[in-house]
């Protein structure tokens, strides 16, 4: 493998992780408060996608304000989703909540089945992004590079919202105890709400910017990259959006690396993650940042 | 109630469920058949998830690996070396698994192993991560196992997966299955080895310290459950006749997982009346998907709906009944006698607020 290849699989992968990374921080933010994993998800991912195929379709609007109203959309569906599926069960078993995700998760993707219908729909992607630019001799599609600007960009605004802001302070406050939080006058359930439109809104970029990769969409779509997000999110330690943004790098890396160089086991690809989560954990049980829990009896 | 009582009062439902196996096999159509062997090899699996998960505490999203394993050994060991040879085209079968062959009864049972042995290999590291990082972990396992059989195709025969799978399993093997299934969870679980399962689940630190030993119990629960996986799986081998790497996708550990939490975590009760429940609501939508008419108004099938109305279902269930039907409570023999004499005891005392 030459260096030119070499850039070009690492591009790839950058921006493949960098889109696991959005995807995880969904993830990782509601796991951090609610202790849920909320495995529908991959399914908001896919309906930012369709919601942007049907803006662009439909309405024939701009793509920038199609991306913009979808993603807002998107947003509040993660809302909806919240207040319908998971709110009338915060004092229930926490696998009660579990099994009401997975519930969402087969309604959402069936209901996309049903609506959408199951045919993949090819993604019109914006001139801008589909042409080719050419660095050092490798071409490369000018959208590898924009995902992970975009990426990046998304971060800081989320950082700049957490650290720096006072819903971000509700958040980390229920995050740490949500008795004491409680105490101290933070509205849950707003927060909650709050919550979940940020995680929304970065699975639908996320969900766009996968959908322009791939220039298709279909309404099983949202699973793996769900499954290998949330993944990400566990490995760089769940509940961390430092680490979440670490996991999904590592992951998108790796995978691309791992077809890249051993292409003969190109059909192993999606057992890789697990396989190197299950030993990541086996080293640190709670991820790469995550903190330890502590034991009581 | 006695134990003499208790013996007799089980001899006689067993005679009995023989019986109504017997009426069934000879009377039913093929689909009903169909559905109840399905909904018997449901419970079977949703009772072995039951051990590990609601009696022992540990949260195991891996069931469709055991249950994938089972039934790739199952389904290697009872096709005949005639349908071996036309199966793998592509890739021939490797030298073992070409001779191989075995009962129904002993395929079964050496799917199950197979299933436990694994359990046991990669439960010894696995195990020591808790709550959802054991889930994550156990999922984890479960997709790297439908991504060999995907690849192995010198055992597995890869995506095209194996066919024409001898049809023996019937109502005599799965709801046997199930029985044997249960009495062996039941013996299990109320015997010591129960009582430190269930300390682990309620509290791994002080479970310990009592000293109970976490990796010994754990580990075993995890190869008991694992087992019934397997056979569970076998069971389904030889019922589908035909298997490949999608029927074993994390949904299927979903679905699973759906009857054990309906049913009640940590009642064996639960799981089999949510199996048997769950399994034929999914059936019974399946109309929904095939054209119809209403009203006069044709309607062509829709692909889907079937699950979106099934989400909804479960959507409600899961949200009116947060603890499951039957919570931590089993309706075994004494559940019935103490029901009995409560009703017995309200009858009388009613009749004498009567009879004043």
């Amino acid at each position: 493998m030459n260096l030119q290849m070499f850039l070009q699989n690492l591009a790839n992968g950058v921006s493949l992780g960098t889109l696991y990374a959005l995807i995880a921080c969904g993830y990782t933010m509601v796991y951090g408060i609610l202790r849920l994993i909320n495995f529908a998800h991959g399914e908001i991912f896919m309906l930012g996608a369709y919601f942007i195929y049907y803006n662009i379709l439909l309405f024939a609007l701009p793509w920038w304000l199609a991306f913009l109203i979808a993603v807002g959309a998107t947003g509040l569906v993660g809302v909806a989703v919240d207040w319908i599926a998971y709110k009338p069960l915060r004092d229930a078993p926490r696998i009660s909540a579990l099994i009401s995700a997975i519930g969402v998760s087969f309604f959402v993707q069936n209901l996309g089945l049903v609506v959408f219908g199951g045919r993949p729909k090819p993604f019109p992607v914006p001139a801008f992004f589909s042409q080719m630019v050419n660095v050092g001799g490798v071409r490369i599609m000018s959208l590898t590079f924009f995902i992970p600007i975009l990426a990046i960009v998304l971060f800081l605004i989320l950082s700049f919202l957490i650290y720096r802001t006072k819903p971000g302070l509700a958040m980390r406050a229920i995050s740490k105890d949500i008795e004491t939080a409680r105490l101290m006058a933070v509205d849950i359930n707003k927060t909650i709400a709050f919550t979940f439109a940020i995680g929304s809104i970065l699975a639908a970029a996320g969900g766009a910017m996968w959908a322009m990769r791939y220039p298709q969409i279909n309404p099983m779509m949202g699973t793996m990259p769900g499954l290998k997000a949330f993944i990400a999110a566990v490995l760089g330690g769940i509940g961390s959006i430092p680490g979440a943004m670490l996991g999904g790098l590592l992951i998108g890396l790796l995978e691309i690396m791992f077809v890249a160089f051993l292409p003969a086991l190109s059909g192993y690809r999606d057992a890789l993650s697990f396989i190197v989560l299950i030993l990541i954990l086996l080293v640190r049980p709670s991820g790469f940042l995550g903190e330890k829990g502590e034991e009581k009896v | 109630m006695g134990r003499r009582k208790k013996r007799l009062i089980t001899l006689a439902g067993l005679a009995l469920l023989i019986l109504v196996i017997w009426w069934a096999q000879a009377n039913l159509n093929s689909y009903t058949l169909r559905i109840l062997n399905l909904a018997a090899i449901n419970i079977i699996c949703a009772m072995s998830l039951n051990l590990l998960f609601g009696f022992t505490g540990q949260f195991s999203l891996g069931h469709a690996g055991f249950m994938a394993v089972g039934a790739y050994v199952t389904g290697l060991l009872i096709l005949p070396e005639a349908a071996k040879a036309n199966i793998f085209i592509l890739d021939p079968l490797t030298w073992p698994f070409t001779v191989l062959s075995a009962p129904f009864l002993v395929a079964l049972l050496a799917g199950g192993a197979v299933a436990a042995l694994i359990a046991v290999v990669i439960g010894f590291p696995v195990l020591r991560l808790r709550g959802d990082y054991l889930g994550i972990a156990t999922l984890g396992f479960a997709e790297i196992v439908r991504v060999l059989a995907n690849n192995l195709t010198t055992v597995t025969n890869g995506a095209l997966g194996l066919k024409d799978i001898p049809p023996i399993s019937n109502l005599w093997w799965t709801v046997g299955g199930a029985v044997i299934a249960y009495a062996v969870i039941k013996r299990i679980i109320t015997s010591s080895y129960g009582r430190a399962f269930m300390a682990i689940r309620e509290n791994e630190v002080a479970a310990e310290a009592m000293g109970v030993s976490l990796v010994y119990y754990k580990t075993l629960s995890f190869a008991v459950s694992a087992f019934f996986a397997g056979v569970g799986g076998g069971l389904m081998a030889s019922l589908l006749t035909t298997i490949n790497p999608r029927t074993f996708v994390f949904m299927l550990t979903f679905n699973i997982l759906i009857m054990v939490v309906v049913g009640g975590l940590g009642s064996l009760t639960g799981s089999i009346v949510a199996g048997l429940i769950l399994t034929v609501i999914m059936e019974a939508l399946r109309p929904l998907e095939s054209p119809m008419v209403i009203f006069g108004r044709y309607i062509p099938g829709i692909p889907g709906m079937r699950m979106v109305i099934f989400a909804i279902i479960l959507l409600i269930a899961i949200l009116f009944l947060k603890q499951g039907i039957f919570g931590q409570r089993e309706l075994d023999l004494d559940a019935m006698a103490g029901l009995y004499r409560k009703a017995r005891a309200r009858l009388a005392s009613g009749q004498k607020e009567s009879g004043v």
